[in-house]
């Protein structure tokens, strides 16, 4: 681990009766879970099941979605983070996120897409910015890739390359937790692996939170796992089923459904 | 549907053929009328370029550079014709229209196309490009009668009065307020739409995960738009100023109306003066020589040259980032 | 580590910045929404309460004092407002006094003895409304067939150098100020011939509406899905077959508000008119010779010194906006309800 990027506190994350909506539309019924600190949850289920919902509650993107609104509480450490008049930029701040598709800032250099968060803090100091950057490239295990072309515009990095960048971009800023939607599905087997190995680094400084449709990717790198599914009784609504520690998940779900799920899908 | 195949076996043999052969023809008949299209700007060219023939035999570039527009010989000045204060008026017009209506503009695209609710994007929309369809007449009927009187009481005597004093270009004399600020006003009126619409279409495609990125890190909704969003369509949006900017240049009734048409320089933009446009429509039909026309026709012509640049370079710069979707609009 | 006293030490800042940038987007889109509403209204108010009926079925009556028995007629040719602001007066060399066989009075801006306020006429625009439809509508067809079959091209004919050429002589020709395709007429038209005329008009006005039509013809049959033309195509149809029987009747709506829509603002182009219809104050409809218009009248009546036919503009610009509005709600309206049938 690079000593730029200093640990920091353990961070943990208790969901409350959350309970997210779409307009008048319940898309999950409401969820409890507690998301130990420096551990890596993973989120599973089939599409539609309300996975990313969840996961964007947990930093207030639901709410960027026009009529998107939330019910219930989510606890950082003690803190609630819908508690009234706070700002959502602060709990970004604190709950960074990484996106599906692998996301760079078109218009900007590699070094920018990193330091973006910094300059947004007011971070002017070129020492300062070089340090961060450089540090969280280097948890990103890209540094070696990039330290040559920093000034090259970000869009000339591969599909891996521009996912572990928007790691980078996360981690720059230091947060508690990070969060992870898909992050997977757009690389190949070889970027994965490098993700995977990436996020079991990443466990050490952050909670992390990962949604995947991959099984095994769910069995290989998290502590606990989280399965929601379709409540097909009435309009289609999302379903905490079940969450325990992933051995127990993958050899003794306690559900009939997961069983179904993950014996479906892994075969 | 099934007559559409069966007709022609029920019709005579020569139809038939005809019937199956057509398509070459009809390809050739509305290639035609294409190349008619085509045809019709190259007209547009040719013709101002020969009719402004002896204009610029006798005043070559110089044209644009010379101060004085006599068009009828009197006992202290020949004819002669100096496009200056045309071009002069042209260039102050549109330019205080762009810098009026650039910021503004722009605003509106950002408003429409990032922070308004959405249920009232649509009418806020058509309201705005309400702005483009109304004719270029009613807006200067409504600048001489309702926006003159108001423009030369509250702003224009009041900064004659004070900045004035420092600022040549601001200095009284007011008058009547026709001149070019007020033109300069009406114009930018006359060019958000373009500029508003042009900005909503770009940003529009910006796509969504550029904003998700920003505001992920904590960023506020104004540091998106200023972070990610704007740069990321900034090309598109220098188009709309330029398609802007081409529609001040050329406007004519609101020129007309409002600027005093007096081919004159005075120091004071409150002053009245002239612009291409409005000189050509103010003066063509009573042209009082072959030369005063060949003149006027050169204006149009110069007009013609310089709006079919900026279009040009607009529709590139436009058509880069939205392929198309924001293009053939305008 | 709190939330809030976790935050960046720029953190008030930024927040103001938000707040004000923000609210200064909102004051943008009522920079224009204002003008708008304010534009319409007076249009719409002002003009409208001038409208009668002899408005709409008289033609241009020289104003006159006091009471419509003085004989005393005032011309208002005479009184150019503004030392020269309307030098191309078309009308300088009709002596209307003479005509009538009274005696024109001067109005003198206020120098003389004629209270201007005084001074009443009645009439209204008859001629100019024929000669906006006549004008207007002959500049429709001739830019129906260019502008319709130049659009079957495009939407039909893609991806050649043709395309690409007409796609960007289209852009070119709708930025050209009007100005300079009335100069086009001019030369073209009314030197050749030595008269301004309502043809001259209808010309420059088409130049203007043949890239509307080709650019909305092109997109509305694009709509048509190309399952369509296929279904058509397989059973042996032509291409110009298909086009005319199955594409343009399925997109015929679309193309209609698309004409309109030129036609609406074809009849409020102005620029190109004073160089080639030139204006007339009497109901004509001889195309050969120069006739009058809507918009012309708005023109040349906000110039005038009296404030009655300072009220024609207005009444004028009245049934010119509401032409606008009407198309363009109609349109709107008809797209709307298309898209949320699909
Ligand atoms: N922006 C939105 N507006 C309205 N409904 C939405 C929106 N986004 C998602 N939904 C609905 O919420 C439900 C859950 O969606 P969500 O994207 O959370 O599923 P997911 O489990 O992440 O699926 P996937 O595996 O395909 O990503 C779905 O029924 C979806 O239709
Ligand atoms: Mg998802």
């Amino acid at each position: 681990m690079s000593t730029a990027v200093a640990p920091v506190a353990a961070h943990s994350l208790t969901l409350r009766q959350l309970r997210p909506f779409y307009g008048k539309r319940l898309a999950v019924h409401a969820v409890d879970l507690n998301l130990p600190a420096n551990q890596i949850t993973a989120i599973i289920g089939p599409s539609g099941c309300g996975k990313s919902t969840v996961l964007r509650c947990l930093n207030r993107m639901h709410e960027a979605i026009e009529g998107a609104r939330v019910e219930g509480t989510v606890l950082l450490d003690d803190e609630d983070l819908y508690q009234p008049d706070l700002d959502p930029t602060l709990v970004r701040r604190k709950v960074g996120m990484v996106f599906q598709q692998p996301v760079v800032l078109r218009t900007r250099t590699i070094y920018e897409n990193v330091a973006v968060g910094l300059r947004l803090a007011g971070v002017t100091a070129r020492s300062e910015l070089d340090a961060t950057v450089e540090g969280a490239l280097r948890a990103a295990a890209l540094w070696d890739e990039v330290k040559e072309k920093l000034q090259m515009p970000a869009t000339a990095l591969s599909g891996g390359q521009q996912q572990r960048l928007s790691i980078a971009r996360t981690i720059a800023v230091k947060p508690a937790v990070i969060l992870f939607d898909e992050p997977c599905s757009a690389l190949d087997p070889i970027a994965t692996l490098k993700i995977e190995e990436l996020l079991l680094e990443l466990r050490q400084t952050f909670t992390i939170v990962i949604v995947t449709h991959n099984m095994q990717q769910a069995a290989r790198i998290s502590d606990q796992t989280a399965v929601f599914m379709v409540d097909q009784s009435g309009a289609p609504t999302g379903v905490l089923v079940e969450f325990d520690r992933t051995a127990q998940i993958f050899s003794q779900p306690g559900d009939s459904r997961t069983e179904d799920y993950i014996s479906g899908r892994v075969g | 549907m099934a007559t559409t195949s069966e007709r022609p076996v029920a019709l005579g043999n020569a139809w038939t053929r005809w019937f199956r052969h057509g398509d070459g023809l009809f390809a050739a008949i509305v290639a035609l009328f294409s190349v008619l299209v085509v045809g019709l700007v190259f007209a547009v060219g040719v013709v101002t370029y020969l009719g402004s023939a002896e204009a610029r035999a006798q005043f070559g570039a110089g044209f644009f550079t010379g101060i004085d527009w006599n068009p009828i010989e009197t006992s202290i000045q020949a004819v002669t014709f100096g496009a200056w204060p045309a071009v002069r008026g042209t260039l102050l017009t549109s330019l205080i229209a762009v810098t009026l209506a650039a910021p503004v503009g722009i605003g509106i695209g950002i408003y429409l196309s990032e922070l308004c609710p959405r249920s009232i994007r649509q009418p806020l929309s058509f309201m705005v490009e309400l702005l483009a369809a109304i004719p270029s007449v009613i807006y200067g009927l409504w600048g001489v009668l309702v926006l003159l009187p108001f423009f030369t009481d509250v702003l224009a005597n009041p900064i004659a009065d004070s900045l004035g004093t420092i600022i040549p270009a601001l200095a009284q004399p007011v008058g009547t307020g026709r001149g070019i600020i007020a033109t300069g006003m009406i114009l930018a009126l006359m060019i958000l739409p373009t500029i508003s619409a042009i900005t909503r279409d770009v940003l529009a495609v910006v796509p969504n995960t550029q904003r998700e990125v920003m505001l992920a890190l904590g960023a506020t909704r104004w540091e998106v738009i200023w972070g990610a969003v704007l740069p990321y369509s900034r090309a598109g949006i220098v188009g709309g100023i330029m398609l802007g900017l081409g529609r001040a240049l050329g406007e004519t009734m609101a020129a007309v109306m409002i600027v005093g048409n007096t081919a004159r320089i005075s120091d004071s933009w409150f002053q009245p003066a002239t612009t291409a446009a409005s000189q050509i429509a103010s003066e063509l039909t009573n042209a009082t020589s072959p030369l005063h026309e060949s003149a006027l026709i050169y204006l149009a012509l110069t007009l013609f040259a310089i709006t079919l640049t900026l279009n040009l370079a607009a529709r590139i710069l436009v058509a880069q980032l939205s392929r198309g979707a924001a293009s053939s609009r305008f | 580590m709190s939330l809030r006293t976790g935050a960046p030490p720029n953190y008030a800042r930024r927040r103001i910045i938000d707040r004000i940038m923000r609210a200064l987007t909102v004051v943008a889109t009522a920079t224009a929404v204002v003008p708008l509403v304010l534009i319409l209204g007076y249009v719409l108010v002002v003009g409208g309460s001038g409208l009668s009926v002899s408005f709409f079925t008289e033609t241009y009556q020289a104003p006159l004092m006091g009471d419509f028995t003085d004989p005393t007629l005032v011309d208002p040719a005479v009184g150019a407002p503004e030392g020269g602001a309307n030098p191309d007066d078309p009308y300088a060399d009709l002596d209307l006094g003479a005509l009538t066989g009274a005696t024109p009075a001067e109005p003198t801006d206020g120098h003389g003895s004629i209270d201007l306020s005084q001074v009443s006429s009645g009439g209204g625009v008859l001629h100019g409304i024929v000669g906006t439809l006549l004008v207007t509508l002959v500049g429709l067809l001739l830019a129906l067939p260019v502008g319709l079959l130049a659009g079957v091209f495009l939407a039909e004919y893609d991806n050649n150098w043709l395309a690409t050429a007409t796609r960007f002589c289209t852009d070119v020709l709708s930025g050209a100020p009007s100005i300079v395709i009335g100069v086009v007429a001019y030369i073209l038209i009314v030197q050749q011939t030595r008269t301004f005329s309502g043809l001259a008009g209808s010309i420059a006005i088409a130049l203007l509406m043949v890239p509307t039509i080709t650019r909305t013809t092109e997109e509305i049959l694009r709509l048509v899905p190309q399952t369509v033309r296929e279904a058509a195509m397989g059973l042996g149809a032509p291409t110009w077959y298909t086009t005319f029987t199955v594409v343009i009747p399925t997109a015929l709506t679309g193309i209609v508000t698309g004409v309109l829509l030129a036609f609406a603002r074809g009849a409020g182009e102005t620029a190109p008119l004073i160089l080639t219809v030139l204006g007339n104050n009497t109901l004509s409809v001889n195309m050969l010779a120069p006739i009058a218009a809507l918009p012309l009248l708005a023109y040349r009546y906000t110039e005038s010194p009296f404030p009655t036919e300072i009220q024609l503009a207005w009444s004028t610009s009245f049934v010119l906006v509401v032409l606008v509005l009407f198309i363009n709600i109609a349109l709107r309206l008809a797209t709307r309800s298309r898209l949320r049938g699909r």
